[in-house]
């Protein structure tokens, strides 16, 4: 697997038009910010220390931000206070030159599904301006009783184990649960009532409309040793293969990756909480404890800009410090 | 002479005592008291696969900062999830393999191999 591993995270340069070196750039540029930019299926990467570079941004027509793991409850050396860094990523939310519209959260909002993990974070996204915010469970949120009360309180109007679609100026979301029913030695699994409900969903849309699809684990395969994958996945993307532009946004991982391939592009966000290893770098996948004085750089919100046309979207990472 | 034979009537008394201490300690696991131990660390059950005598007590400790939970594949057992140090104790009562996996983290898994 590892042998690949790079192969298969790495964009095909032929036919999406982004070849390795520009990839890793954009990977190495993230933990201290940048701006990736798809135009007509080509990536174009700023970083955000290069004033002059990011100029060339413009505003786009619709602007979100995604942010993920913000494990609630976690109290461990890793970041003894997970209140205080999602503080410093609701203020960054509010400061946005162009503000957000809606937040969406990938997940793992809380670290142990308790009721007052979940009133933490309501109370603290109360402070921030965007007033709607969508939310996908992750693993954390749904050690209660098959997930009912993350349901009540954060997908009151979705369907199944907590999925739903919405749409926001042309462009359709989608937010999908893949936490639940896991199987042993398995990936993250999608199921097929799931399944049958996308290709429901996305049947009577046009191929030009834009596709956001959230879910907590990614649904590219980041690094299945450590369970950084969905099995059915590609079940899903085959629904969405005839659409122009799909944008696949997920959290789980700690750390953000990118990757283009054909007409999706596959992005993970940084972590409100605590970091994770890179794949393969650590014997596990769990918290990574660093100097106190490098957390709120590994920490991070990602801002999306999304303008109509020939579909560019600016996905901007940016860590709390 | 004397001596030697002293000796050897010590050296014969403590392979007693030995052998006795060893088949003492080999019937432990077969009573109430038997207990054998399983810890969480890295994302991996230690030791994987865990062989012990039906009755024995078993209990898995979470070493990690992370959430685990311990679910047989078939629903024999199943632990709420176990935060840092939270443990969970299972005792079988018939002999097989029990393959069994964290439902959190399911590349997780281990088995107990439980024997008559």
């Amino acid at each position: 697997m590892s042998r690949t591993r790079d192969d298969e995270r790495l964009p095909h340069a032929q036919h999406d038009g982004v070849d390795r070196r520009g990839f890793l750039k954009c990977m190495a540029w993230a933990g201290t910010g940048a701006l990736c930019v798809l135009q007509a299926g080509i990536l174009k990467s700023y970083s955000l220390s290069d004033p002059d570079a990011f100029k060339g941004h413009k505003k786009g027509d619709l602007s979100f931000v995604q942010i993920s793991d913000s494990h609630m409850g976690f109290n461990k050396p890793a970041n003894p206070d997970v209140i205080s860094t999602f503080q410093t990523a609701i203020a960054r939310i509010n400061a946005l030159p162009t503000p957000a519209e809606f937040i969406l959260h990938t997940g793992d909002i809380s670290h142990l599904s308790k009721q007052e993990e979940f009133d933490n974070i309501q109370q603290l996204l109360g402070a921030a301006k965007p007033k709607d915010v969508f939310f996908v469970p992750g693993e954390h949120d749904v050690l209660e009783d098959d997930g009912k009360p993350y349901r009540e309180r954060f997908a009151r109007n979705s369907e199944g184990a907590g999925w739903y679609s919405f749409d926001k100026k042309g462009v359709h979301f989608i937010g999908l649960v893949n936490v639940m029913n896991l199987k042993a030695g398995g990936l993250g699994n999608l199921g097929r009532e799931q399944l049958e409900w996308l290709e429901e969903d996305t049947r009577s849309l046009s191929k030009s409309t834009p596709i956001i699809v959230f879910a907590h684990i990614p649904l590219w395969s980041v690094y299945p040793e450590w369970g950084w994958g969905t099995d059915d996945s590609a079940q899903a993307l085959s629904y969405l293969k005839r659409f122009g532009s799909v944008t696949v946004l997920n959290g789980h991982i700690h750390q953000v990756m990118q990757k283009v391939e054909g007409n999706v592009t596959f992005h993970t966000a940084a972590s409100t909480a605590f970091p994770q290893p890179q794949p393969g770098s650590a014997p596990s996948p769990g918290s990574m404890t660093v100097p106190a004085d490098q957390l709120r750089h590994l920490l991070g919100i990602t801002d999306v800009n999304f303008k109509h046309g020939k579909h560019p979207l600016a996905v901007i990472d940016s860590t709390l410090e | 002479m004397p001596r030697i034979r002293s000796v050897a009537v010590l050296a014969a008394l403590a392979s007693v005592a030995l052998l006795w201490s060893l088949r003492s300690h080999a019937s432990e696991p077969q009573s109430a008291a038997g207990a054998s131990a399983v810890t969480i660390d890295n994302f991996t059950f230690a030791p994987n696969v865990l062989t012990v005598k039906t009755g024995t007590r078993i209990t898995w400790t979470n070493r990690d900062d992370i959430p685990h939970t311990v679910v047989g594949d078939n629903q024999e057992f199943k632990s709420k999830p176990l935060d840092t140090d939270g443990t969970f104790s299972f005792t079988p009562t018939k002999p097989g393999a029990y393959s069994y996996f964290c439902s959190l983290h399911p590349k997780m898994t281990g088995k107990v191999v439980v024997e008559q």
